[in-house]
């Protein structure tokens, strides 16, 4: 079985973000893999360490800078990678196209995406790639187990936790709590250096965005910042609660 | 048109489903507001929706007794294709976020996701959103002749309904097979008011100490204001709470009129959940905790001592 595990790199969560030109700057920037994304190669690896026969593939679309993403999946223990290589911003629902095409190439029956990306807020490439091959999906997984072509799960919804069964071909999303990644050592960090990973133009899949980003802006707003010592709680509450009724007005 | 699929829960319209009309008022291309209400037995919430558009669209099945991503998909678009719609609204919330992808292929149409402003002009739809975890705002464009837009919960105001209903009109639809077959559901039952319809919440971080101080803290001092209860990842990953009181990245987004955090230090991801409120108040034993830079009033001290002091000068 071939397994897909879609790479997105974007800012480590830990960086400050810096605007210039009217995006989002990431030269200079510390880069990583999107940590949504590391518990789909994590979840692909343990599927092949249970026994299961698959070759695990790490699919990513972007700047050539991308690759440094592609070499940490394949330092966890990728077999290969596919580089799809553009500058082109492309959004969810034309990039989904893109893995649907290489899926099906592929002959791939088990697609992993992040639940949420970080870089553009999105929770639709793993949903819009599954339309795309008309599979069924499962989002926001918390643990998976595979027997056979059925996989079986738990997943978060709205209003609380679904168990779930689902027949391969299927795209999981995946989240915190599925398992924990694992961080690539130094001998499979040489080794990944080897492994091949396979660029092709973005031209090879006939797609236009769908989208265009016309600018950026921080989302900050500005806050009071009137903190009090709690030392002595009573005189503190009280002083709060006059100004949450009195001031901000948001209680009775 | 322009067509608004509402959203319910316990057979009532929700109150995402009025801020999509209150959306939809933004957009000036022609057509009817088109609400759309899909399920079984969803009479009630049919009638809720024909005080807030002007004409309703009904698909009621028994196979639809249930959420399902492909169903609702399926569904929507062929409304959407049949009826000649040029915008979708879906509300965003983790279903809409789930099943409109596939609304979007299906259609050919741009997703603009999540969006807290909207309008069209010269025949661009052109929206505002957020992104890098809710840091930044980015302005979106899209000039397609259907599109496919979700609207994130709480960012606009609600549709006062009307008192002249409009007209209802029972639709059938093709429906393919359910394949993502659920086996189990624990619904978290609640008898607080929504978390994402709630004017105010309170969340509770690792620092209320254990389960039993997350009840005595964070419940009491929520019961007394009237307000929502929230939790960190952290402290619904320790199983102290369920997961449908998480706020952040990986949970609900919330605004309301005041977030207040308890024992929350404010990662960035928890952040990302709750950084629109109006107001945001933080008690915390640690001055030099994140969530102090985003907050409006906020206590240094310990949660034991400050919360119950708060519950008892609210009560007087």
């Amino acid at each position: 079985m071939r397994i897909l595990t879609l790479i997105r790199q974007v800012l480590d969560a830990q960086e400050g973000v810096h605007i210039a030109k009217n995006a989002v700057e990431l030269n200079g920037r510390k880069l990583v893999i999107d940590t949504m994304d590391e518990y789909g190669v994590e979840e692909a690896l343990r599927l092949r360490e249970h026994g299961l026969q698959a070759e695990v593939i790490a699919v990513a679309i972007g700047s050539a800078r991308v690759e440094e993403a592609l070499r940490t999946a394949l330092a966890m223990g990728a077999d290969r990678a596919i580089h799809v290589e553009t500058d082109v911003a492309l959004d969810a629902i034309a990039l989904s196209s893109v893995i649907a095409q290489i899926a099906q190439a592929e002959k791939a029956e088990l697609i992993f995406c992040g639940g949420q990306q970080s870089d553009w807020d999105s929770q639709a490439l793993g949903a819009a790639t599954a339309e795309r091959l008309n599979w069924p999906q499962a989002t926001w997984t918390r643990a998976l187990e595979l027997s056979g072509s059925l996989l079986s799960g738990r997943h978060d919804t709205e209003d609380g936790v679904e168990s779930f069964e689902v027949q391969l071909p299927a795209v999981i999303t995946t989240q915190q709590g599925l398992n924990e990644p694992r961080y690539p050592t130094l001998p499979n960090i040489m080794k990944a250096k080897r492994k091949q990973i396979r660029k092709d133009p973005l031209d090879a899949y006939a797609i236009e965005p769908k989208l265009q980003t016309k600018g950026v802006a921080f989302q900050t707003r500005q806050r009071l910042r009137k903190i009090l010592d709690g030392k002595d709680a009573f005189t503190a509450a009280s002083q709060l609660v006059d100004s949450l009724r009195n001031e901000a007005r948001v209680i009775q | 048109m322009i067509l608004l699929v509402m959203t319910y829960s316990n057979g009532r319209l929700a109150k995402a489903s009025y801020e999509l009309a209150t959306a939809a008022q933004h957009l000036v291309r022609e057509g009817k507001r088109t609400a759309l209400v899909i399920g079984s037995g969803i009479d009630q919430v049919a009638s809720e929706a024909a005080c807030i558009a002007d004409q309703v669209l009904v698909v009621d099945r028994p196979e639809l007794e249930h959420y399902d991503p492909e169903l609702w998909s399926a569904a929507v678009a062929q409304v959407a294709r049949d009826r000649n719609a040029h915008t979708v609204l879906i509300p965003a919330t983790r279903s809409g976020r789930e099943y409109s992808p596939r609304v979007a292929v299906r259609l050919d149409a741009p997703l603009l996701e999540d969006v807290v402003s909207i309008e069209d002009k010269d025949g661009a739809l052109i929206a505002e959103r957020y992104c890098c975890l809710t840091r930044v705002s980015e302005i979106v464009e899209a000039k397609s002749t259907v599109n496919v837009v979700t609207v994130k919960p709480g960012a606009f105001a609600a549709a006062a309904a009307s008192g002249q209903p409009c007209e209802k009109l029972a639709l059938q639809v093709e429906l393919p097979q359910r394949r993502l077959k659920v086996v189990h559901k624990s619904k978290e039952a609640t008898d607080r008011v929504p978390l994402t319809e709630a004017d105010i919440v309170v969340a509770g971080g690792r620092g209320v100490g254990s389960p039993q101080g997350f009840t005595e803290l964070i419940g009491n001092l929520a019961d007394q204001l009237g307000a929502a209860v929230a939790a960190t990842r952290a402290v619904v990953d320790a199983g102290w709470r369920p997961y449908a009181e998480q706020v952040g990245q990986t949970g609900k987004t919330v605004q309301p009129k005041a977030y207040i955090a308890v024992g929350i230090s404010g990662a960035v991801q928890h952040l990302s959940g709750m950084n629109r409120s109006a107001v945001i108040v933080a008690i915390n034993k640690d001055p030099d905790a994140p969530i102090f830079k985003v907050a409006d009033y906020g206590i240094v001290g310990d949660v034991q001592k400050i919360v119950p002091a708060l519950i008892e000068e609210l009560r007087r």
